[in-house]
């Protein structure tokens, strides 16, 4: 996939520092996500990626500069362009539904006490059939299994109708079955020229996809390359589509990273 | 029934009737915030503005209200900050409203008994006057809780996706815990300022055991409220007690009664087991003579298993296979 100069970087983040109760987390991180990329954000526990994604959507206090389609986060108003997947464990619903809960992905586009429009129920019945739940869409949220819990966040987010998607370890907790589904999803979406960039402890069932990861460690990003020893990280002419070349090679083996600094675990939540 | 021709029975029950009903409006998302004891420490908060009418010698309902709207706004900033984190600060400002409340009151030459009508709620109290603001409130409290309730169910159960949609965070929670401020104030006259937190807690939980669904429990709690309000204001003129302890006693009644038909609910939603080997069962085993079917109600574990449905039956699977049970 050739990256066309003529439409803005979907993120551009230079020099970002995150400092969370006095301990920088994030250092002078840059980085740059093309349209249409499936960029992978990797590193150990305790990294920083979970906190970088945040600064991305503004979550977090930040010093530096990050722009969301060309336009600097500060004064970013186009929410319904960013599909969002938090941590599986930040949600808190008691007795919603499943099809409640994916529904909330419309309200970036909903007006306040205006009832949901035949669109609102196409999105939300295509973000469920897009995941395999749509037969689950009237049972309470809290007694699926935690793979099937992650398919409800991730509906939600294609619900938005977002181009960029953001999902923050969409691979922790779920089993083998419910990772290639969810590589499934990602290709689709891919294939329909979103953007993702997504937090993961390990590529598992993305190995394929993922275009280029982006390393943290201590906070800092690797320079491109970082631990990619048989491969040329210039993703602008990468052939994206020579899958098996990548896996033949090894592809991105951060998961194989060394564990040195685990003082800051605890600190992502 | 006889009371109904009474005019202040008139005004109580409808004052109660308005209470019960958007008492567990809000409290339904104060409970979905994991903040069910908020509306408890605004009742102390609102004491103090009572206190202070009475000092002052002015109407109680708009000082309470003012006062509890200011605290609420207060906490809530407190809490988005990382301020409120020990919860101590909130104590004190409760207990600090409470005993001032009562210290107010007791300069103005008056006891806590004349605070009793306000802590516990009396059916004498509420005029005219009071009713219109009561049900003017009431009104504003339910158009926001029930018309809003998808942005305010988004922002209580996942505050950081709502963020990421660009809902406004903080304006919409600000606008909960100050209309629980109101609602709390306004509950004075019928449950009382110590029971309300009751009103707007109880419900709920017997609707969440109850229904499936945010917007049915919502309803459902609303309902349930409604019930508890009208019949204790009934009730407690007969035992010529204060109306919030009886009202309170019901709702916690039928709280216990939900408890059988909770458990069936729950069986009906198992939670479903989804095997993921993925490979078609190689063997055909058929299980012994098999004494009933295996449907939705028999009380084994459904699990889905490669496109259809076993039954977990004394730790193996039972899965339908024409007219006897294959073991998967």
């Amino acid at each position: 996939m050739l990256v066309t100069s003529d439409r803005p970087p979907v993120i551009a983040a230079d020099s970002v520092d995150v400092v969370l109760h006095g301990v920088p987390i994030i250092r002078g991180a840059s980085l740059t996500v093309q349209p249409g990329e499936l960029v992978a954000i990797m590193g150990n526990n305790g990294s920083g990626k979970t906190t970088l994604l945040r600064a991305l959507l503004g979550l977090v206090p930040h010093r530096g500069s990050i722009e969301l389609f060309g336009t600097p986060l500060n004064t970013f108003q186009d929410w319904r362009s960013i599909g969002y997947v938090p941590q599986r464990s930040s949600i808190n619903v008691q007795q919603a539904t499943v099809r409640e809960v994916v529904a909330s992905g419309r309200l970036g586009r909903r007006r306040p006490f205006v009832p949901e429009t035949h669109a609102d129920r196409t999105a939300i019945n295509a973000g469920l059939e897009e995941v395999g739940l749509i037969d689950r869409a009237k049972n309470p949220f809290v007694r699926l299994s935690g793979g099937q819990q992650q398919r409800v966040l991730i509906a939600r987010a294609i619900a938005t109708g977002a181009d960029l998607m953001l999902w923050d370890e969409p691979l922790a907790g779920v089993d083998q079955a419910t990772q290639q589904l969810l590589a499934k999803v990602a290709g689709n979406l891919k294939a329909a020229g979103r953007t993702t960039v997504m937090v993961l402890h390990e590529l598992g069932a993305f190995r394929a996809l993922i275009d280029r990861s982006i390393v943290l460690v201590d906070g800092r990003v690797m320079p491109p390359g970082y631990r990619h020893h048989e491969h040329d990280h210039d993703h602008s002419d990468h052939d994206h589509d020579d899958h098996d070349h990548r896996a033949a090679h090894g592809g991105h083996e951060v998961d194989e990273l060394p564990r040195p600094h685990l003082h800051r675990t605890g600190l992502e939540a | 029934m006889d009371w109904l021709a009474l005019a202040f029975m008139q005004r109580a029950l409808l004052a109660a009737l308005i209470t019960g009903v958007t008492a567990p409006a809000i409290g339904t998302y104060l409970v979905q915030r994991r903040l069910s004891l908020l509306g408890d420490g605004l009742g102390h908060l609102a004491v103090a503005g009572v206190g202070l009418a009475i000092l002052t010698g002015t109407a109680p309902l708009p000082l309470a209200i003012v006062i509890c709207v200011l605290g609420s706004i207060g906490i809530e900033l407190m809490r988005e900050s990382g301020r409120a984190s020990g919860d101590v600060g909130l104590a004190i400002l409760f207990y600090g409203g409470l005993s001032g409340g009562l210290l107010l009151a007791g300069l103005a030459g008056q006891g806590a008994g004349t605070l009793s009508a306000y802590l516990f709620g009396s059916l004498l109290t509420v005029a005219t006057g009071d009713l219109w603001a009561i049900a003017g409130l009431g009104l504003v409290v339910l158009v926001v809780a029930v018309g809003l309730m998808p942005q305010l169910f988004t922002v209580s159960a996942d505050e950081a996706f709502a963020r990421s949609i660009g809902l406004p965070v903080r304006l919409l929670n600000i606008l909960v815990v100050s209309l629980a401020a109101v609602t709390v104030t306004v509950s004075m006259r019928t449950v009382g300022l110590l029971l309300v937190s009751a009103l707007m807690v109880v419900p709920v939980a017997t609707a969440n055991q109850v229904m499936i669904g945010f917007r049915r429990g919502l309803f459902a709690s609303m309902g349930l409220g409604a019930i508890a309000a009208v019949t204790g204001t009934v009730g407690s003129f007969y035992l010529n007690t204060a109306p919030g302890s009886l009202i309170v006693v019901i709702a916690i009644v039928l709280f216990v009664l939900s408890w059988p038909l909770a458990r069936a609910v729950q069986r009906r939603n198992r939670p479903i087991i989804e095997v993921t080997d993925d490979l078609p069962p190689v063997s055909h085993d058929l299980t012994e003579p098999h004494p009933h079917v295996h449907n939705e109600q028999c009380g084994h574990q459904p699990v889905q298993h490669a496109g259809h449905v076993d039954y977990i039956h004394d730790g193996h699977r039972h899965a339908a296979h024409g007219d006897h049970y294959d073991e998967h």
